[in-house]
């Protein structure tokens, strides 16, 4: 499984971080950080969680 | 478990078309049914007052993406009865659909003033099509009359004055948006408009508008012509359960709700009935409050948690959220979690700096959070709200 961010959408609003801190981090440089590229499939409850929550839809799955 | 039959979703936007998705995905293999009044498919509304207002936008920056969904749509339709003995909706053309299941996601509409005249150059804005028409009328230069200083007046506003139009906001309130963030906070926001030129009059009502076709300024409660090209009348929204009058559900500011979104006749939940987004007033058990909330997480939550309980009845989870909405004005991306409590305490920095962070308490417990420009510190409250915490201690880390 590979989280992709569209950041061209993304308005780092940190909707996707309070879902899962492991895998979306918003710095205080303003900017959106993917700590993991693939997380592991355990995570993938929460990756589709964090899909449905982002509020720009900047958020999707492949995999 | 609901398999199969049809299923009737009335209205066609963020929350009847996040119920289809689930239902969808939950492998219901009946019909999914969604009627629409508006001519569109399902668009976003957060951009009408921002970007939207602004501008031209790509078309995949308003519509929400359907993905897979193989659902009927019919738009350009309104529903204007159920009857729950016959399990039936009519439709305004003539129609009656029989239903399995049925989702109410009708939204809301914008409050007006009572005893405005219809002029021409006075918007309200909650559709696509309000907002194409109202852009279309902001040119730079132009005086825009804003009328009610909440989450939508004040967005309107920001846009505007970015569009380099000349703009006032007229509250009755002498603090704004104190319902929806407390007077500490409330007082916060209105100096936002202060700081970028924008006029900001509070404690004064509107009592009718001046012009012959056009509106041409906003009368004040004191006598005070405010000149103006466009007006935005900005004072809330209703919700949207005028054409469930008389069908036995329970409305109670909204379709009244249990803690699974089952809406509720003389207080008893009617089985395959649930609600979701703006229209629901449900019982969320993490505050043991009644609530209805206005929001678009909410919407998109909500619609998901609505399918749950139809398909699965009280085996679906209860629907125990901390609401959350951002609204961006100027530079500023405020941000709230939770609820209004009576406890205020500033957590994170301070309220003369453009970012800081608000907590809002109860009894010695977190119920809510706000922030301006700090969006992974207010995301942290999100959690400690969730789990029930203490108040926090002035200066305490998340
Ligand atoms: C300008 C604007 C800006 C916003 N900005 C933000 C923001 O920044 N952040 C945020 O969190 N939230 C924001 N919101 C709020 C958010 O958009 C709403 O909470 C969300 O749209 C609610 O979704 P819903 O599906 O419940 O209802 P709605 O989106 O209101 O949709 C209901 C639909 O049902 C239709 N309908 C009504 N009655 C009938 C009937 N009888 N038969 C058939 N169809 C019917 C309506 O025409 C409408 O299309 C904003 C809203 C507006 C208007
Ligand atoms: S929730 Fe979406 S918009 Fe917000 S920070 Fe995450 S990816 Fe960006």
């Amino acid at each position: 499984m590979r989280v992709v961010v569209d950041f061209d959408k993304c308005k780092s609003n940190a909707v996707c971080m309070a879902v899962a801190p492991d895998v979306f981090e918003v710095r205080d440089d303003g900017y959106l950080y993917i700590l993991q590229e693939e997380p592991p499939e355990a995570l993938r409850p929460k990756m589709e969680e964090a899909v449905r929550q982002c509020p720009t839809g900047a958020v999707s799955i492949e995999g | 478990m609901l398999a199969g039959g049809r299923i009737v979703i009335v209205g066609a936007s963020l929350a009847g078309l996040r119920a289809a998705q689930t239902l969808q995905e939950e492998g219901f293999d009946g019909t999914i049914t969604l009627i629409g009044a508006e001519p569109h498919l399902p668009y976003d509304r957060p951009p009408l007052s921002k970007e939207l207002l602004a501008g031209p936008l790509a078309d995949d920056e308003v519509y929400l993406p359907l993905g897979a969904l193989d659902a009927e749509f019919r738009l350009a339709t309104r529903a204007i009865g159920v009857d729950l003995q016959g399990r039936n909706v009519a439709l305004d053309s003539g129609e009656t659909l029989d239903f399995d299941g049925l989702i109410l996601a009708t939204g809301a509409h914008p409050r007006t003033l009572a005893g405005l005249r219809e002029l021409d150059g006075v918007f309200v804005l909650r559709t696509l099509d309000d907002c194409l028409a109202m852009r279309a009328r902001l040119a730079p230069g132009g005086r825009v009359v804003v009328v009610g200083a909440g989450f939508i007046g004040s967005e309107v506003a920001a846009t505007c004055h970015g569009l380099g139009l000349e703009v006032t906001v007229i509250e009755a309130l002498p603090v704004p948006m104190v319902r929806g963030v407390g007077e500490l906070v409330g007082r916060r926001c209105a100096r936002l408009h202060a700081d970028h030129g924008v006029r900001l009059q509070l404690g004064t009502g509107v009592i009718g508008l001046a012009g012959e076709d056009r509106v041409e300024a906003v009368v004040l409660a004191d006598g005070t012509m405010v000149p103006a090209d466009v007006v935005l009348i900005g004072v809330g929204v209703a919700p949207a359960t005028e054409w469930l009058a008389g069908s036995g559900i329970d409305l109670e500011n909204g379709v009244r709700c249990d803690q699974w979104c089952r809406a509720l006749s003389h207080g008893e939940a009617v089985a395959g009935v649930v609600a979701a987004g703006d229209v629901a007033r449900w019982e969320n058990p993490l505050f043991g409050e009644v609530m209805r909330v206005e929001h678009w997480t909410n919407a998109a939550e909500q619609g998901r948690a609505a399918a749950l309980t139809l398909l699965h009845g009280q085996e679906a989870p209860v629907f125990d959220p901390v609401p959350y909405f951002w609204s961006d004005q100027y530079e500023t991306k405020i941000q709230f979690v939770g609820r209004v409590g009576p406890d205020v305490r500033v957590v994170d920095g301070s309220l003369d700096d453009d970012r800081f962070v608000v907590a809002y308490g109860t009894e010695g417990r977190i119920v809510g959070a706000l922030a301006f420009s700090r969006p992974a510190r207010l995301m942290a409250y999100r959690s400690m709200i969730a789990r029930r915490e203490p108040f926090p201690d002035p200066g305490a880390e998340p």
